[in-house]
């Protein structure tokens, strides 16, 4: 293919196009074209007749009429008169919430579960195998469900949490675990409360600049500034004496039992709890293969390199081990993080009203708009990977090793 | 050396060899080492001690005391109470419906049951043809049938009744035997390939002519390729094959007579010889027996596609790439259970008009379009990481696309990516249990329905347990031959 230019310069004939590579792979492209063309027409038409025939087309305007049924968790207030468009939008918080925090656990419990794995704790490593082994090789469902179970059947009542009953609330009587749900304080917001709470920000970004200082100082006099108590007393000084001075303007609204259930407070339903722990717990079984694997991936001279220099291992993992790890470890991790936002749409076996229970559910069943709904329900959830997966992709480019 | 007769004593002889002192050896230095090596390792173990010890504790008892012989969970807990137990398993829920969470509700083959177990009863009705042949009132013949249904136990049933899906299964070993392992003898691979066939023949029953024609349909299209091609040319041989296909399995030119082939012929036959099993439509098809249809189907389709669609991503024609990246990235940025729900709902407003098929087979379809994108990603994984050095040697012997592809880069980079295939694999498997809210009955399904009845209303732990365990073998299976895949094609010097 390559000594091509030295022949002399053939005419065209048609033959050319099947046997000669120049020409072939244009061929087989401009069939490949006609082919999809012909299917997609083919696809529309038969899409656009078989809606025809029983009486439907593709129009959007039933997101703007009333849903008429209720979400029972909601992040944005919303009654069964608003839009099914409202509807969707708070199924698709609901996915994005339980997502997002399921994330956060999976990750926690991912990378104790895969450190801990590499333990040099026979009987702990061994512990860490079997979790690992019987939360990857089950179906998620099952963990949804189990969990579920756990919440419903085997949690109190909340009758019981009365006096001489047998259950009681935990963490100073602030947290109660019932088959209702777990209630738990909410925070009541009064005046003074947003300066607190900038003020509680103002300190994260504080951090954020005293880390940059310290290693700034380290590499320019290589003297170390000690950070963590630093820290810690910008994260917890200033809030403390706002919220004191400015008179206590966030205050807690306890639950209380009253009736047959608990009045006040925080209700976080069973299906979301059974959810997200059932999520958490599933992802974090394969977190912790990829955190294992991630760190078996840093060969072992690395860490002698880094003794015979003389480092703490501390410093070692933090300043060797970790970065290169990372480069392994966050691509699959990431991905984890796209399955399950995708396996959020299991909330339908427990009843969380995510995106796939309103939009794709109940929406589609009363409007009758199948195509519609599961069509939008499919442009959201792509739109999601997308951005996830971009995120991926801009983080590798910055931690690619640079090779020729 | 110099001997040296200044010294008042030599040894002669090797001392022999002293014990190491205690604690550095043995099950003392082990335990010291693995369990007790510095404080904060000593609290790892006592934690770990306290967690396995309150799980087992409350487990095990749980599960040894557990009651097999019970017709409700409340007889369970009478049994349970009357033997003064603080807790056990109901397994009796296990013992009574194991063949409906294995088989659905698959119906047994019940004229082979009643002439191997209830002849002399079958006499007395009027016989077979009487009985099962619509000669009496449909009572009458369900009562027969569940009479005897009610007299026999469930290994019987299990081993008469469902002997069709139970061969399928035990001929699926034999099949997936010498794909699995290569000491086996190579013609077996015959068999794997008619596998296909013989499952669907016995699963699905009805006349035996259909299998067997398309067998040969494709076998054909096959040696007339083959053979068209030693003479014009392998573009030439594929034009050949695909217009024998075309006669055999459709109407090209839409004319109303000898083609396609396949109906003819079929009828041909069945006028002939009308052989055959009773046909079981697939609506009856569940439990574990559903996973495994899916599961094993969508492994061995979606393999091929995802190669294919994994060399179409690194392919240089702009077209080809376009279309297989736009592919998977949509397959896999949403859902499976949105595609299942598509297949359920949707797919027939894709299809042309007046055509309805098989909701199992449109899931087994959309299960494999679904694992194939996820598999291209991961054999793409795997031709990345092969160097760019073995591309430009296959070219440089002068293999042509296919014949480097199939003898140079694949079987490198499909070893690569065995972890991930198998992983995906295992993923698909699980994910059949999705079903469920497409309303076919898999095994997580039929626990609902079985909790829907009133004798085992609220009982979860033993299902879920059963179906967990069933689950976790197969998987742990693939896993572990993964494992072993790895070890036995690794070639590098370690």
């Amino acid at each position: 293919m390559a000594d091509i230019s030295d022949q002399p310069r053939q005419n065209f004939r048609i033959g050319m196009l099947l046997y000669d590579a120049r020409y072939r792979s244009l061929t087989i492209q401009v069939i490949a074209a006609i082919l999809i063309m012909l299917f997609l027409v083919r696809l529309v038409d038969n899409t656009v007749t078989n809606l025809a025939a029983v009486g439907k087309d593709i129009r959007f305007n039933f997101l703007w009429s009333t849903a008429g049924y209720d979400i029972n968790q909601q992040l944005i207030p919303f009654t069964s008169q608003d839009t099914h468009a409202r509807a969707a939008l708070v199924g698709i918080l609901n996915t994005l919430l339980v997502a997002f925090l399921g994330c956060i656990l999976a990750t926690v419990i991912g990378v104790f579960a895969g450190v801990l794995r590499l333990s040099k704790n026979w009987l702990v490593a061994r512990v860490m195998t079997v979790y690992v082994e019987c939360m990857r090789n089950t179906p998620l469902l099952i963990w949804i469900l189990i969990v579920f179970a756990v919440m419903t059947e085997a949690t109190p009542q909340p009758a019981q949490f009365r006096e001489g009953g047998t259950a009681s609330m935990i963490l100073w009587d602030s947290v109660a675990i019932s088959n209702r749900g777990v209630f738990m304080p909410r925070p009541i917001w009064g005046d003074g409360a947003g300066i607190v709470m900038a003020i509680l920000g103002l300190s994260i970004i504080g951090i954020f600049v005293l880390r940059y200082v310290a290693r700034k100082r380290q590499e320019d006099t290589g003297q170390q500034l000690p950070v963590l108590p630093l820290s810690l007393a910008l994260l917890i000084l200033p809030v403390t004496l706002a919220f004191f001075a400015l008179g206590r303007p966030i205050d807690l609204d306890y639950p209380v039992l009253g009736g047959f259930n608990f009045q006040g407070g925080l209700q976080v339903r069973n299906s979301f709890i059974a959810l997200w722990l059932a999520l958490s717990l599933y992802t974090s079984a394969f977190i912790a293969e990829i955190v294992r694997s991630g760190i078996l991936a840093v060969s072992k001279g690395q860490t002698e390199a880094a003794f015979a220099l003389g480092m703490q291992p501390n410093r070692t993992m933090q300043l060797i081990i970790l970065p290169q790890a990372l480069r392994v470890i966050v691509p699959p991790l990431i991905s984890q993080f796209l399955n399950l936002t995708k396996n959020s749409s299991l909330a339908l076996a427990v009843g969380y009203m995510d995106a796939r229970s309103t939009l794709g559910g109940i929406t589609v069943n009363q409007t009758g708009r199948e195509l519609e709904g599961i069509l939008l329900l499919g442009i959201f959830y792509l739109i999601t990977s997308l951005i996830i997966s971009s995120a991926m992709n801009f983080y590798n480019s910055g931690v690619k090793l640079k090779e020729r | 050396m110099s001997r040296n007769d200044n010294i008042a004593y030599v040894r002669t002889d090797m001392l022999p060899e002293a014990a190491p002192p205690p604690g550095t050896a043995g099950l003392g230095k082990w335990l010291r080492e693995n369990l007790f090596a510095g404080p904060f390792n000593t609290a790892m173990t006592i934690l770990a001690i306290y967690v396995v010890w309150s799980i087992l504790s409350s487990s095990v008892p749980w599960m040894y005391n557990g009651i097999w012989n019970a017709s409700s969970l409340s007889e369970c807990r009478e049994i349970r109470d009357a033997r003064g137990l603080e807790s056990a398993a109901c397994w009796a829920v296990i013992n009574e419906r194991w063949l409906q969470m294995l088989f659905g509700f698959y119906p047994t083959d019940n004229p082979l049951l009643a002439r191997l177990f209830y002849a002399d009863e079958l006499e007395a009705a009027g016989g077979a043809e009487v009985v099962f042949g619509g000669g009496i009132t449909v009572t009458q013949r369900v009562a027969f049938i569940s009479a005897m249904k009610d007299d026999l136990n469930n290994s019987t049933l299990f081993f008469f009744g469902y002997w069709r899906p139970l061969a399928a299964l035990a001929l699926l070993v034999v099949a997936v035997a010498p794909v699995l392992y290569s000491n086996l003898p190579r013609a077996l691979l015959v068999f794997s390939l008619a596998y296909p066939f013989i499952a669907f023949f016995l699963l699905w029953g009805g006349s035996v002519w259909l299998p067997v024609l398309v067998a040969l349909g494709l076998v054909a299209t096959v040696l007339a390729g083959r053979f068209a091609a030693g003479f014009i040319g392998s573009l030439g041989g594929f034009f050949v094959g695909l217009i024998v296909f075309l006669l055999f399995f459709m109407n090209p030119l839409g004319i109303d007579g000898l083609f396609p082939l396949l109906p003819k012929l079929r009828g041909m036959l069945d006028g002939a010889m009308p052989w055959g099993l009773p046909y079981i439509s697939s609506e009856n098809f569940g439990g574990f027996m559903l996973a495994i249809i899916i599961g094993t189907s969508g492994i061995v389709l979606s393999l091929p596609l995802g190669i294919a669609l994994a060399l179409g991503r690194q392919s240089n024609m702009p077209l080809i790439k376009w279309v297989c990246v736009s592919f998977i990235e949509v397959i896999r940025g949403v859902p499976l259970i949105v595609w299942l729900f598509t297949a359920s709902t949707l797919l027939n407003y894709f299809l042309p008009p007046g055509t309805t098929f098989d909701l199992l087979l449109r899931v087994i379809i959309m299960v494999t379009l679904f694992a194939s994108a996820y598999l291209a990603e991961v054999v793409r994984g795997g031709l990345a990481a092969l160097p760019t050095g073995q591309y430009e040697a296959a070219s440089s012997l002068g293999l042509d696309y296919w014949k480097s592809m199939r003898l140079i880069i694949l079987p490198q980079a499909l070893k690569i990516s065995i972890p991930g295939i198998v992983n995906t694999f295992i993923g698909l498997f699980k994910d059949t249990t999705l079903v469920v809210f497409i309303g076919l009955r898999d095994p997580l399904g039929l626990t609902n329905a079985i909790r829907a009845t009133s004798e085992w209303n609220g009982i979860y732990w033993e299902l879920y347990i059963f179906v967990g365990a069933l689950f976790f073998v197969f998987c742990f299976f693939m896993s572990r031959y993964s494992m072993y895949l790895e070890r036995r094609l690794r070639t590098d010097h370690r």
